[in-house]
């Protein structure tokens, strides 16, 4: 390929340059290398602080009023808040991503709603997650949706685990659908076209042959997303509520009916700008929070490199 | 026999058409909860809107927090004195402009130099290493970012930045703490080059190659080549990439309510140096913190008035840079 060549061009040497090249190189060197700095003191940075503060008691205790940070407990449910949401927002995005991305790539037929569902869901990548957040309010306070939170003397709350995931599988999305119909796209013609001459019907085909095909981009859109829920801030505070354990109404339903916590709106409420303003809990919390980000970031170069020696033709 | 009652009703659907049909429902459910949320959204947004008119975006009003507790109280009084709704937004608005378009121009500048280097002028491991930093540098969380900006940065600016007679100047009427614009503009900077540098790259890796090889067989250096005819030719991609940054920057909302400050201040640009200093708060870290008064009737519609306001422009930028983009397939580039 040309396209890895690209020192390939005999006699030019960046010395013979006009001193303004000569200095437009060096910055793009510069930032380059300033970039890989400022990543690797961010990523170093937390997970020397949160060591340090990090103790097996913080991951099996529950957060806790009081007065000094010895005294308010770990994490354990802000933790398992985040499992529980990361699951369930991907159990409703993972399936809804990949049908869309198989409708719009093999199926969009009248070309009007495809061109409007294609704008759309553009449209929701875009969307600032506080609104998106507030429509998530606005739905769950309804009475329709009551049952789906908990009611205090006629008024929905509209505070759940159900009504916090269900907006981070909109955030999560757009991630799911770009990434598998991109893995879809770049299976050429032919591939569907054998199989269909051996009799499989379009949707066979889609789920024995296309599906499989495009797995590793279906991993790095799930893990993408897993990425974009776990991180996400401002709909877990919004929609979550604020209390510090989980408030279960009895049972699993009851706690997935309930208010609760994750890891993200644990450190916003942790932070020195915060309401509890515990800087050592934060750092810990950030700590896990980025073992977990750096962990899906490694499946998704993994997934990625598979992709590309996948690569037909 | 079973089989042959059917048949003779409704016309029996293969399963591509069953499958068909059930996606194409799954994606007009999406669609229309996407179209939902626009009506609902301007729909509780309708009275702060209808009360205050074009100055809803004015300035003046007293202080935003003074406004927002008046809003708030309001509600607490059903029928007596009515609801208040007079809300003017200019300082969360001044605010969001500043802390975007400063972050957007540094943002723009480093992302292009980052790309072109990618793309063109890093050696392989270079390459190699570069890549996943920035896509590393995208996933990380908002909060991870804010909390970096608390506890490193505003201290670094509060103890070594600012000096005591800049406090003094400013006393009676705002503190200076490191809380302020400069210190949002400098993450936001952080947050949105990765999304930068994605589009761009796109864009200047889809410039056939043989356009840039042609201007070298002229006798041009490979700076030189590249800067001209690729970055040239991958402009709409560059405006595409800005755009998309310009809507996260808008939308972020977590990273700057920890850092901005939370003042309804707006920063004075004739302040002088001091004015990088000053906080302010933009529009959608206000929601955020104000969220927990929604309980009073006019202040759920004031907040849905500020998302209205957020997701008008981020759907008019998503389209933007979609739009942006369609030149380059006009001449066979497909980013």
């Amino acid at each position: 390929m040309t396209a890895l060549s690209a020192a390939a061009r005999p006699g030019d040497k960046s010395s013979a340059w006009r001193l303004s090249d000569r200095l437009g190189l060096a910055f793009a060197w510069a930032l380059g290398l300033l970039f890989c700095a400022l990543t690797v003191s961010i990523i170093l940075y937390f997970l020397i602080e949160g060591l340090r503060y990090l103790s097996i008691h913080l991951l099996t205790t529950n957060p806790k009023a009081g007065f000094t940070e010895s005294q308010t407990g770990g994490f354990l449910d802000p933790l398992l808040g985040t499992v529980i949401l990361a699951a369930m927002s991907m159990a409703i995005a993972l399936p809804a991503g990949i049908g869309v991305a198989v409708w719009l790539s093999e199926f969009a037929r009248p070309r009007a709603l495809a061109r409007v569902a294609e704008s759309t869901i553009e449209m929701l990548a875009g969307a600032p997650s506080v609104v998106l957040a507030l429509f998530g309010l606005l739905l769950f306070q309804s009475p329709v949706l009551g049952f789906l939170s908990q009611t205090t003397q006629g008024v929905v709350l509209g505070l759940s685990f159900f009504a916090a995931a269900s907006i981070l599988s909109l955030i999560a999305l757009p991630l799911v659908v770009a990434n598998v119909r991109e893995g879809l796209q770049a299976i050429p013609s032919h591939v569907r076209e054998a199989s269909y001459a051996v009799g499989k019907t379009k949707i066979a085909t889609t789920r024995r042959v296309l599906l499989p095909a495009a797995r590793p981009n279906v991993i790095t859109g799930a893990m993408l997303g897993v990425g974009r829920v776990i991180g996400d801030t401002a709909v877990v505070l919004i929609l979550l509520g604020t209390s510090l354990t989980f408030q279960s109404a009895g049972g699993f339903l009851g706690l997935l009916r309930g208010q609760g916590t994750a890891l993200t709106s644990y450190i916003y409420n942790n932070a020195p700008s915060g309401e509890l303003n515990q800087p050592q809990k934060a750092y810990a919390a950030a700590f896990v929070l980025i073992v977990i980000i750096l962990a899906l970031n490694l499946v998704v170069e993994l997934a990625g490199r598979r992709a590309r020696r996948m690569r037909w033709g | 026999m079973e089989d042959a009652t059917l048949q003779e009703g409704a016309p029996r659907w293969s399963d591509d058409q069953r499958a068909e049909f059930s996606l194409g429902t799954l994606v007009c459910v999406v669609v229309g909860l996407l179209l939902a949320m626009l009506v609902f959204v301007f729909r509780e947004a309708w009275p702060s809107f209808s009360h205050n008119g074009l100055s809803w975006f004015g300035s003046g009003g007293g202080l935003v927090d003074k406004q927002i507790t008046r809003i708030f109280q309001s509600g607490d009084y059903h029928g007596a004195g009515g609801y208040v709704y007079t809300f003017h937004a200019w300082p969360l608005i001044w605010s969001t402009i500043l802390i975007t378009a400063g972050a957007v121009a540094i943002a723009f500048v480093c992302s292009l130099f980052i790309a072109v280097f990618i793309v063109e002028f890093a050696p392989l491991p270079m390459q190699r290493v570069l890549q996943p930093v920035i896509r590393l540098l995208a996933s990380v969380p908002s909060v991870i970012y804010g909390l970096l900006g608390v506890l490193v940065v505003v201290p670094f600016l509060n103890n070594h930045v600012i000096t005591n007679s800049e406090k003094a100047s400013v006393s009676p009427t705002i503190s200076l703490s490191g809380y302020g614009l400069i210190t949002a503009i400098l993450i936001l900077t952080v947050m949105i080059s990765p999304v930068m540098v994605a589009v761009f790259a796109d864009g200047l890796r889809a410039v056939p190659r043989n356009w840039i090889e042609g201007s070298w067989a002229l006798g041009v250096n490979r700076w030189r080549s590249f800067w001209k005819v690729a970055v040239k030719t991958a402009r709409p991609a560059l405006v595409a990439g800005a755009v998309l940054a310009t809507a996260r920057g808008l939308g972020e909302s977590v990273m700057l309510s920890m850092v901005s400050g939370g003042i309804g201040f707006a920063p004075k640009p004739w302040d002088g140096l001091i004015f990088l200093f000053e906080p302010s708060e933009p529009l959608a870290s206000s929601i955020l913190q104000y969220q927990d008064q929604r309980t009073s009737p006019p202040m759920e519609s004031t907040l849905f008035a500020i998302a209205a306001v957020l997701l008008f422009s981020a759907v008019l930028l998503s389209l933007a840079g979609w739009a942006a983009k369609q030149p380059m397939k006009r001449y066979g580039v497909v980013a």
